[in-house]
């Protein structure tokens, strides 16, 4: 790529995203391309991180582990469902999962979450993020009994409309009482020690 | 007897088919009773005895039927009895093995026959047959005679007289025999269960600690091993199962003694046992009994294991040589004594046999029901300590009061907490007698619904991921952390244990969440206790170094609330937790990039102002203010103390207030002028702060240079505008104890005036609690000094209220009264109100109080009193015994003391009778024997004193011939022109006598006295001229004498 056209592409990406200054969006503009790697632009191919590629960056440098929600993040970060994640999307993405706002993080995680996309969070997509939560349950009943309780439990906490469900009201409610429960179905945001790691790996990305 | 075998006999447990009766030695008494009503049957009741019972008693028997004799046909393996019924079917009817018999003549007859074997044979019957009433009566009677219990025989009679036949009243007659019997038995079962002993977890516990010192390898040690099959312990001091509980089982412990297999024993309240064991492959324990019931662990073992029982028995020799006592600090003379003649090994076995002591003296204390509180408070405090802590504890309790008056609740809960910090600061830090028992939900206690939900979220927390733990932490906060139920059941389910564990993950959400909990919950006394027993504290200061500000904010704050007893301040001390908190003060340094920095600002405050909350909570300790002091915390929190966050300042100058106790903190408040901005805040809108900020003053303003600063900021004028609120007397006593303090200087006491806060003051005598008046009577008597205001007292009235108050009993509050009355007893007219009101007879009375403080304040009010009372002389006079008590407290040894009384006997003597009186009481040998001393204001009144007590018969020659002269001398090179004059004087009318010129005149009198001639201070001049001119007058005589 040329410089112009890398300078061009910085500047719109810095003036569109407001928790970056110049300097980190061109630092990210490279950290991208460094690990696209090398393919040549042409017309017609979508130059981007596929899905494997992009669970590997979180994994390796955010310390996620869950393979739901990694690929659930991976949705979120690809806008356009073309299952791979463009320049744009990659640095807005990172503003948000790096910096957000309360507000903005909500918006995410809620995304996250609402597996189906429905924008709510039903008991069966609870159950479905919270099942590997209680370790080896000691010889009891039911093993899924735990979990079913457990749900029932976050509902309790989170679903003020009492529809069974979360909306993202409720959710919003919620965290806005307590914002431990941000992340309440899982890992989707750095751990703040992991990003404070990032910073000194790439000397410009740091959570506030 | 019905009720007797169902209820009382202990049956085996059922599943059995058939059950038995075990062998115990209750039942045996049961059987053996019941044999002998039996036997005796026959010849009690020759009539009943005869009586068919409906249906035969039947059971499988052992007799052989060779055994039987007359009376009975025997053929082969049958034997019938010759009695026989209307039917002519034989009473008694044996064939090999069953025996049927229909008559107690007969059954009496069959337990002759048994001879030895009666008693196995009363067992088989009463076993075969559950319902013996019934089948000897018929099951209506049965029936009958429960319905009718033991109290309504006329019932019985009417039921006699209505039947009308001679069988029904036979029945009738047996019923109540029978009903006797039942009772007899229970009764006496009664006394058997009350013998024994039942077990608590308390002993059990004790026991097995005890045999765990003794457990080991080796030969001396009376086990292998013992240890509890499970570490969870409950809250009632069981270890088993709830459900097991349910059956008064305690524990189960896994005993090893050298000499057999692994015991796996069940100790329950019924006594020990040993159970099934563990099973290999769940580790679960086979609940049932295998053996016989022993009345304690120990009796046991010693039945189970050859080697236990003798090496114990080695062991309590060694109990009996030692005589047993009760206060645990004789034993270590005691091992001093052994040491001498024992070698070092044998050492170690006393301190072994001293902790045992020590171990069972606790053990006969923990048998008492009682809760026992061990704090050093007066009985008085301790009242209104449990007074509170019951209000504290029951919800209940809590609302009726705090209906009545919720201020009043407040004031005590308050005073409360000042009694408790005033233990922990007064005492040394070593001691642990603060701790207060646990009190703990009992086991099968109605346990509320919030119980078993916490349980269920505990249980999360434990085997949940990061995600579930969130879940469970957030859900647990919504319950109400401030209720103790809740509070208690936390603990109570091992929740406890799992937050702390939190604490040291890595995990940030988990740690916020755990420390959001653990902050509510520690506002509870006993969790605070449990927090730090189990380590929570060093991992709290550690979380105070991590970079997650909320994270430091919450561990601070947590701190702050467990920090409110001395073992937890020490932890916190121990672990460098003071340096961190200091640390934490030191915000806004390093702010962020500018256009954050707002943001940045809020939360370093936060992180402030619970470092300071934390600060506060452990300033109460001595060695911790010198900590925070060392780690350079007074110039940060003076720092703080110019923001205007009015929740920032509270805990700042809290922390502050208490530090002042100590004088190096005062010194640094004042070079940190820090008082400038104590003033400002008693501005403030907020009481909390207010009051801290007086406190604060008040400590400080012992100080003369603070006085004036006060004075220069204008601290006095919010001062004595907060006296007219009177509706906090937190706040009360800490407005009038920094007016107290500040009204020392003069310039203050004219300020006041001029705020008309005197007038204040005086209204405030009555109707208010102990510690507000000693300040005001201070404060008043501070204002006294001057005559204006005596003026003003006495018209508002204040005189009365203030002697009033000499009746009281706080030593304190003993000390300002004494002291005020006397600066008002200098106006001859208050003199007059004082006299009226009997104030003399108070004041007087008030030398006998035990404490030299209230002694020595009491005779320095006498003086003024004297002086100005009319017929002084009279007055004295008048009370009974009361020159002679006056005398005798010259025989004290404070020096303060001394010096009052002094002066007191000086304004005594001037009458001339007293004076009599009291040289009749040996008042001249008294003050001679205290001639020898270097203290300036005791010399100064003690040659007042003597110089008055020349006035009367041959004193004068008695001060001589009882050494007091030479020391006088002495005093003239004194610094201080008070001595000197009183000195002068003294010497003077001693100069009248010729031998005290001599020994003037030896001890180099004169030349000191020449220089005190040329004093400025007139009386001085004169009374040294005088005794110059004695002596030299002396000396002319004695020329003269020589040449004539």
């Amino acid at each position: 790529m040329n410089r112009k056209k890398l300078q061009k592409l910085t500047d719109s990406l810095t003036k569109n995203c407001k928790h970056f200054s110049k300097f980190e969006v061109k630092c990210l503009i490279n950290l991208f391309y460094n690990l696209v790697g090398e393919v040549t632009e042409r017309q017609g191919v979508i130059i981007g991180l596929d899905r494997n590629a992009f669970r590997n960056i979180l994994h390796m440098t955010f310390g996620m582990t869950d393979d739901m929600i990694m690929d659930r993040v991976f949705r979120g970060f690809d806008k356009d469902n073309d299952g791979c994640i463009s320049v744009t999307e990659w640095v807005y993405g990172l503003s948000v999962f790096l910096r957000g706002t309360l507000e903005e993080k909500m918006k995410y995680c809620f995304e996250v979450f609402d597996l189906n996309g429905d924008s709510f969070i039903s008991k069966e997509e609870m159950f479905h993020m919270l099942k590997n939560s209680l370790l080896k349950q000691p010889s009891e009943e039911d093993p899924d009994e735990g979990i079913k309780d457990l749900v029932e439990i976050t509902l309790k906490k989170m679903d003020h409309d009492h529809d069974g469900k979360l909306s993202f009201a409720d959710y919003e409610q919620a965290v806005r009482e307590e914002t431990l429960l941000l992340e309440a179905f899982g890992p989707c945001l750095p751990d703040p020690k992991v990003s404070l790691q990032h910073l000194c790996c790439h000397h410009s990305l740091a959570v506030p | 007897m019905g009720v007797a075998l169902t209820r009382s006999a202990q049956w085996t447990a059922a599943g059995h088919g058939a059950k038995t009766l075990e062998v115990t030695p209750l039942n045996e008494a049961i059987v053996k009773e019941i044999i002998m009503f039996v036997e005796s049957f026959i010849y009690k009741y020759p009539q009943e005895a005869n009586y068919v019972f409906v249906e035969p008693l039947e059971w499988k028997t052992n007799l052989d039927p060779s055994a039987f004799g007359s009376g009975y046909a025997v053929s082969g393996t049958t034997v019938k009895s010759e009695e026989a019924d209307k039917n002519g079917e034989p009473l008694l009817y044996l064939s090999v093995p069953q025996i049927k018999i229909r008559s107690f003549g007969q059954l009496s007859r069959m337990l002759y026959i048994a001879k030895n074997m009666k008693l196995k044979e009363a067992q088989a019957c009463i076993e075969a047959n559950r319902n013996p009433v019934a089948k000897i009566l018929g099951l209506d009677y049965n029936i009958i005679s429960e319905k009718i219990g033991n109290s309504f025989v006329s019932n019985i009679l009417d039921k006699i007289t209505k039947d009308d036949d001679s069988e029904s009243e036979i029945k009738m007659k047996i019923a109540l025999q029978l009903k006797q019997l039942d009772l007899h038995l229970l009764n006496h079962s009664l006394k058997h269960i009350s013998l024994e002993i039942r077990l608590n977890p308390g002993t059990v516990k004790n026991d097995i600690e005890l045999l765990k010192q003794f457990s080991g390898k080796g030969k001396q040690t009376v086990l292998e091993s013992i240890e509890y099959t499970s570490d969870y312990e409950f809250s009632n001091g069981c270890r088993a199962p709830p459900w097991r509980q349910i059956k008064g089982e305690i524990c189960y412990v896994l005993v090893k003694p050298h000499d057999a297999e692994t015991l796996c024993v069940t100790c329950s309240k019924e006594g020990v046992f040993l159970n099934g064991g563990k099973t290999d492959d769940e580790g679960q324990i086979n609940y049932e009994r295998k053996g016989e019931i022993y009345k304690d662990l120990v009796t046991l073992l010693k039945e189970k294991s050859a080697i236990f029982s003798e090496n114990m028995s080695k062991q309590e020799i060694k109990f009996s040589e030692q005589p047993q006592k009760d206060q645990p600090n004789e034993a270590p003379k005691e091992e001093v004594a052994i040491t001498h003649k024992a070698s070092v090994t044998s050492r170690k076995s006393t301190q072994e046999k001293n902790r045992i002591n020590l171990g069972r003296s606790q053990l006969t204390k923990r048998l008492e029901p009682s809760l026992n509180w061990r704090t050093s408070v007066s009985s008085k405090d301790r009242n209104t300590l449990r007074d509170t802590q019951v209000e504290k504890h029951g919800g209940k309790l809590e609302k009726s009061r705090s209906s009545v008056s919720p201020g009043r609740a407040q004031l005590i809960r308050k005073s409360v907490e000042k009694i408790e910090e005033i233990i922990s600061d007064s005492s040394s830090e070593s001691e642990e007698d603060e701790e207060q028992p646990d009190h703990r939900q009992e086991a099968n206690a109605d346990l509320p619904s919030e119980y078993w939900q916490i349980q269920k979220l505990v249980k999360y927390l434990k085997g949940g991921n990061q995600t579930a733990t969130v879940i469970a932490l957030c859900s647990m906060k919504d319950f109400n952390l401030a209720q103790e139920t809740c509070q208690l059941a936390i603990r109570d389910v091992g929740g406890l244990e799992v937050l702390i564990n939190l604490l040291e993950t890595d995990e940030v959400k988990c740690k916020i969440g755990s420390l959001k909990i653990l902050k509510e919950i520690s506002h509870n006394p006993q969790i605070r206790r449990n927090i730090v027993d189990l380590g929570g504290l060093p991992v709290m200061v550690n979380i105070l170094d991590s970079p997650h500000k909320s994270l430091k904010c919450l561990a601070a704050e947590t701190i702050a609330n467990v920090a409110k007893f001395r073992r937890a301040r020490r932890v916190v001390r121990r672990h460098g937790g003071i340096t961190k908190l200091v640390a934490l003060l030191d915000c806004g340094k390093h702010s962020g990039e500018p256009a954050q920095s707002s943001l940045y600002e809020t939360r370093d405050v936060e992180v402030a102002r619970c470092g300071a909350l934390a600060l506060w909570s452990c300033s109460k300790s001595y060695a911790n203010k010198e900590a925070i002091r060392k780690a350079g915390g007074i110039p940060l929190l003076a720092r703080l103390l110019k923001t205007s966050h009015e929740n920032m300042l509270i805990p700042v100058v809290g922390t502050l207030q208490e530090c002042a106790s100590e004088e190096n903190y005062r010194a640094a408040i004042k070079a940190e002028r820090i008082i400038e901005n104590l003033v400002k805040n008693l501005n403030s809108e907020n009481e909390q702060l207010q009051e801290h900020c007086a406190m604060a003053i008040y400590q400080c303003a012992e100080d003369e240079e603070t006085r004036d600063l006060v004075r220069l900021h204008g601290g006095l004028k919010p001062l004595a505008s907060l006296l007219n609120n009177t509706d906090n007397k937190e706040r009360l006593a800490a407005v009038t104890g920094a007016i107290w303090k500040c009204s020392i200087s003069k310039e203050n006491v004219t300020k006041f005036r001029e705020y008309k806060a005197i007038e204040t003051l005086v209204g405030l005598l009555t109707d208010q609690p102990e510690e507000v008046l000693v300040n005001v009577v201070g404060a008043l008597g501070e204002c006294c000094q001057e005559h204006e205001n005596r003026v003003i007292i006495r018209r508002c009235g204040g005189i009365q209220p203030l002697v009033n108050l000499l009746v009281g009993i706080n030593q304190a509050l003993l000390v300002n009264v004494t002291k005020a009355v006397g600066a008002c007893a200098v106006e001859p007219e208050s003199m007059m109100i004082i006299d009226r009101l009997d104030g003399v007879r108070l004041l007087w009375s008030l030398l006998k109080n035990p404490h030299p403080d209230v002694k020595a304040s009491a005779a320095w009010a006498l003086c003024p009193c004297i002086q100005n009372a009319k017929d002084a002389g009279e007055m004295v006079r008048s009370f009974v015994g009361g020159l002679e008590l006056v005398v005798n407290l010259l025989k004290s040894d404070n020096k303060e003391v001394l010096a009052s009384v002094c002066a007191v006997i000086t304004n005594i003597a001037k009458d001339q009778e007293n004076l009599a009186v009291i040289t009749d009481h040996g008042v001249v040998p008294l003050l001679s024997k205290l001639a020898n001393t270097n203290n300036d204001k005791l010399r100064r009144h003690l040659a007042e004193t003597i110089s008055r007590c020349c006035m009367w018969g041959r004193n004068r020659v008695a001060f001589g011939e009882h050494k007091a002269v030479a020391p006088l001398v002495r005093y003239l090179k004194s610094n201080d022109t008070n001595v000197h004059r009183a000195t002068a004087q003294a010497l003077y009318q001693l100069s009248e006598d010729a031998d005290n010129c001599v020994t003037m005149h030896e001890n180099g009198a004169v030349k000191l006295l020449l220089d005190m001639v040329g004093s400025p201070d007139e009386e001085l001049q004169e009374a040294a001229a005088g005794c110059i001119s004695n002596i030299r007058r002396l000396a002319l005589a004695i020329e003269k004498a020589r040449y004539s």
